[in-house]
């Protein structure tokens, strides 16, 4: 009876840590979240000391102008980032993926850039962007170039370029990993009917790459969003509001402009956002699997 | 993998490989240069890669945790050797503990039928895309005003007379405080993670080791744990990694001992005037650890960033 019970017991034993820890530093600080967005409420004032007012932050946040750039930025950034990695980035894996010498080294050295920190990340771009000791600036003078004002005028796209930067890796050997587990016998198949190497990536490569491609994507649009630091350092938000994303804005208004219910409703908002994201991911890979299982199912009954 | 026959490639290929290697590994060994540069050499720019070396940039950053006093400082400003320990400490303890919990609750969410078990596994899912600043608002509340013991209970008092300081003992500015939010952060991506390294786990294995009488937690510690070496190599790399590298929790919830470095840099950068040879000096440390890794580590962090996007 007791061994029964204890084996019972043993899932719940697993799971206990993790679910205590995710429940009181994660879940409930998220309910706690979506109540305060309720709330007029400054750093000062505990909870229970702020007054309620519905969804009235909601409301103000959805007509301020200075939201709807940020969410504009935010929108942009992403769209820019994951299409040129995307596209870069499997450009690359299609080209490199051949049989040839120094292929790991060539891979670690370019995960480097997304393993040291977002923080040192932005530090170096900010030095290169310098108008007049960075690199770049040094570099189009020497070629005798006009000088371009890369943090001033052109900041998005030079927070965009330092992203690209950072996490076209990532989109490659993900990439690349997808297109060396490709069975080779279709391949191998379209070469011997005479496939031109354009051709099998266009008609072979790509099409059975789209499921991970897709994934991918939609991973790499995640993270978009929750860039923080490289933009931090590198441009502070500015000029204006040029690169302030959504998530420098909240903390923005939770520590400068003290406003602790605002900056609770945007979380809200981005929160939302990234919701609707996670799910599509998620009922994508579950529609691809049942297709995968149909059409398996398919080839046997022909058999 | 084993056969050592490479094809022949044309020139220009190979151009284009060094093209690539320069641009994503070029910033950071530009860093590395520059932070051995005298402030005069970098905003002169003379020189380029001919310049005298020199270590007075890491000793500024160091000068609290050196045994000798740098005879160009007068004043010692910067307490990075206290910040770097901070993150070390946070960093690894939360690495540790993130990694032990996991890799249990990834254990019986695969192995285990259990009323719950779905709801569980959705949940992490679900969770492991909220981005810290969606947290910041929240957390910075609670750990200031939730998560604390009354100064006049028990507990909280007997803190308050060891430690000293005022008011109630709370979560924020400890090191507890940051370590458990990054392991609550942390843990729905290496149960993700971990998930599909348990799954290849032959389950006859399992099953030969319980008919010999093994109890399930003598299966996990004995039997599970060391198969499963590489899933956690790769779990704990990106851990540590997000730990280590975070900036806008522990900005929220550190207080003047407790900082860790990405804080320090973060703050010596907003100020007027930076002085550009110590910024760079410090960055290249925080740097350095993430690095080491990579060059040693490189096939299981890899490993785990495939498993992490194309398994799940």
């Amino acid at each position: 009876m007791t061994s029964q019970f204890f084996n019972r017991m043993t899932p719940y034993m697993f799971m206990a840590p993790a679910g205590i820890i995710m429940a009181i530093a994660l879940i409930y600080p998220l309910g706690y979240m979506m109540y305060g967005s309720l709330l007029d409420w400054n750093p000062s004032q505990s909870i229970g000391e702020a007054e309620f007012v519905g969804l009235k932050n909601y409301v103000t946040l959805w007509f301020d102008p200075a939201f709807r750039e940020s969410l504009g930025v935010t929108l942009t950034f992403a769209f820019f980032v994951v299409v040129a990695e995307m596209l870069i980035g499997v450009g690359l894996a299609l080209l490199l993926d051949r049989n040839i010498r120094g292929m790991s080294v060539l891979r670690t050295l370019f995960i480097l850039p997304m393993m040291i920190a977002p923080v040192v990340v932005g530090l170096m771009w900010r030095y290169m962007y310098h108008p007049s000791i960075g690199i770049f600036n040094r570099f189009l003078d020497k070629v005798g170039l006009e000088k371009v004002d890369w943090l001033g005028q052109n900041a998005l796209m030079s927070v965009i370029l330092a992203d690209i930067w950072q996490w076209t890796p990532f989109i490659f050997i993900l990439s690349l990993a997808a297109l060396q587990s490709l069975p080779q016998s279709a391949i191998e198949a379209s070469r011997i009917d005479g496939a031109t190497p354009w051709q099998q990536i266009v008609y072979i490569k790509l099409p059975m790459m789209l499921p991970i491609l897709i994934v991918t994507a939609l991973l790499r649009l995640i993270d978009a969003f929750k860039v923080l630091e490289v933009i931090l350092v590198m441009t502070e938000g500015g000029p204006g509001l040029s690169t302030e994303i959504l998530a420098l804005r909240i903390s923005r208004t939770a520590t400068e402009f003290r406003e602790l219910g605002v900056a609770a409703a945007m979380s809200n908002y981005l929160l939302m956002l990234l919701m609707i994201l996670t799910v599509s991911m998620f009922a994508f890979t579950r529609w691809q699997e049942r297709r995968a299982n149909r059409l398996a199912a398919a080839i046997q009954e022909d058999e | 993998m084993s056969d050592k026959s490479y094809d022949k490639q044309n020139p220009a290929f190979y151009a284009l490989l060094i093209t690539l290697i320069f641009m994503s590994v070029g910033p950071i060994v530009l860093m590395f240069a520059n932070s051995f540069k005298l402030d005069v050499d970098i905003t002169s720019g003379t020189g380029g890669l001919l310049f005298m070396p020199t270590i007075q940039n890491y000793e500024t950053a160091l000068c609290d945790v050196l045994w000798y006093e740098p005879e160009h400082l007068d004043f010692c400003g910067l307490k990075f050797g206290g910040a770097f320990l901070n993150s070390l400490v946070i960093a690894l303890v939360s690495t540790i503990l993130t990694l032990v919990i996991g890799c249990m609750a990834a254990y019986a969410l695969v192995r285990f039928r259990f009323m719950g078990r779905d709801a569980a596994s959705l949940t992490t899912l679900l969770v492991r895309m909220v981005p810290p600043a969606v947290l910041l608002v929240p957390v910075f509340g609670l750990w200031n005003n939730e998560f604390c013991l009354d100064k006049n209970g028990f507990l909280g008092g007997m803190i308050r007379d060891t430690f000293g300081g005022r008011g109630d003992v709370c979560l924020a500015g400890t090191h507890s405080g940051i370590i458990l939010i990054y392991v609550a952060m942390n843990l729905p991506f290496v149960i993700w993670i971990l998930q599909s390294f348990i799954l290849q786990v032959p389950r006859s294995l399992e099953e030969a080791a319980r008919v010999d009488g093994a109890g399930p937690f003598q299966v996990f510690f004995k039997i599970v744990l060391p198969l499963i070496k590489p899933g956690l190599a790769a779990a704990a790399i990106f851990t540590f990694r997000i730990a280590w590298n975070e900036y806008l929790l522990a900005s929220a919830l550190s207080d003047r001992d407790t900082k860790t470095v990405p804080i320090l840099i973060v703050n010596n950068m907003s100020e007027f005037n930076v002085e550009w040879g110590v910024i760079m000096a410090t960055g290249m440390l925080l740097a350095i650890p993430p690095i080491i890794f990579t060059l040693f580590a490189s096939r299981q962090i890899i490993t785990g960033m495939t498993a992490g996007a194309v398994k799940g």
